[in-house]
């Protein structure tokens, strides 16, 4: 780990991040734009351990920990949410989904 | 060039690629497919960086269990491909690629220009210690005692809640 240099990977995690906030902008999939969150998240759990492994310090580590669990937490909760749409309007495009919409 | 080095380019490269390849694809079970892809690459990533506890973890929790149930709602639901990401309504994609860029291009200049390599020594051995169950498990139950019972009531507040939002009738 002494030869890759530490902005690799954390080049390698912005690029994530830009491809999952281009898909959130760009997909109108209910779940896929969940799935694209699920990247961003992921992208900022490798940052995290990266520079906890470069310090040598297990803290970023169990900050991931505490990021997978809320991030299953929020798949869960999220996922019931779309089903509940999709029962009442028989779609999950996000363009039909405006009641909030004024 | 090191084996390390040359198994770093391959999953950044299979994770750059499928991230790309998941936010194009029309119909919502391939991007779910090549979205658990992205996330094992990420897996052979944290491996690299001595991460071993994190690396099964991520395996586990998040392409087991959260992507079988993202593929579960998928096939229940049986949502339609979308024909037009590519095409049509160009106004939106160019403005969200414009959007991304420039977050990308803002990250990328911070971390060249403040160049964290030179303030990090890597150290080997720590880092190793460091990814470590032993270790984990130690901070886990003695300085985030109190975070670690906070994040079991959450799950299973999340437990309850998606109970109730997918009964039929609230009563």
């Amino acid at each position: 780990m002494n030869i890759i240099p530490i902005e690799y990977y954390l080049v390698l995690s912005a690029f994530m991040f830009a491809v999952g906030i281009t898909g959130v902008l760009i997909r109108k999939n209910a779940i896929v734009v969940f799935m694209c969150i699920e990247l961003m998240l992921n992208s900022a759990n490798l940052a995290l351990v990266t520079f906890s492994s470069y310090l040598g310090n297990a803290a970023g580590q169990v900050f991931v920990f505490f990021v997978m669990t809320v991030a299953a937490a929020e798949s869960a909760v999220g996922l019931a949410i779309i089903i509940a749409i999709f029962r009442n309007k028989l779609t999950v495009n996000i363009d039909e989904i405006n009641i909030f919409k004024w | 060039m090191s084996f390390e080095f040359i198994l770093f380019i391959f999953f950044s490269l299979i994770a750059a690629v499928s991230a790309v390849i998941m936010i194009t694809r029309p119909n919502p079970v391939m991007s779910a497919i090549f979205l658990i892809i992205n996330f094992f690459s990420i897996a052979g990533l944290y491996l690299i960086l001595h991460a071993q506890f994190i690396s099964i973890v991520q395996i586990i929790v998040y392409a087991g269990a959260i992507m079988v149930l993202f593929l579960f709602v998928l096939m229940l639901l049986n949502a339609k491909s979308e024909k037009d990401i590519l095409s049509g309504k160009n106004k939106i994609k160019i403005f969200a690629v414009v959007i991304a860029g420039l977050v990308f291009a803002q990250i990328a200049y911070l971390i060249f220009f403040s160049s964290p390599g030179k303030a990090l020594s890597p150290d080997v051995a720590a880092s190793i210690k460091a990814g470590t169950v032993e270790q984990i498990g130690k901070e886990l139950y003695t300085n985030y005692l109190l975070p670690f019972e906070a994040a079991g009531f959450l799950l299973l507040a999340s437990t309850i809640g998606a109970l109730v939002l997918a009964k039929k009738h609230f009563d």
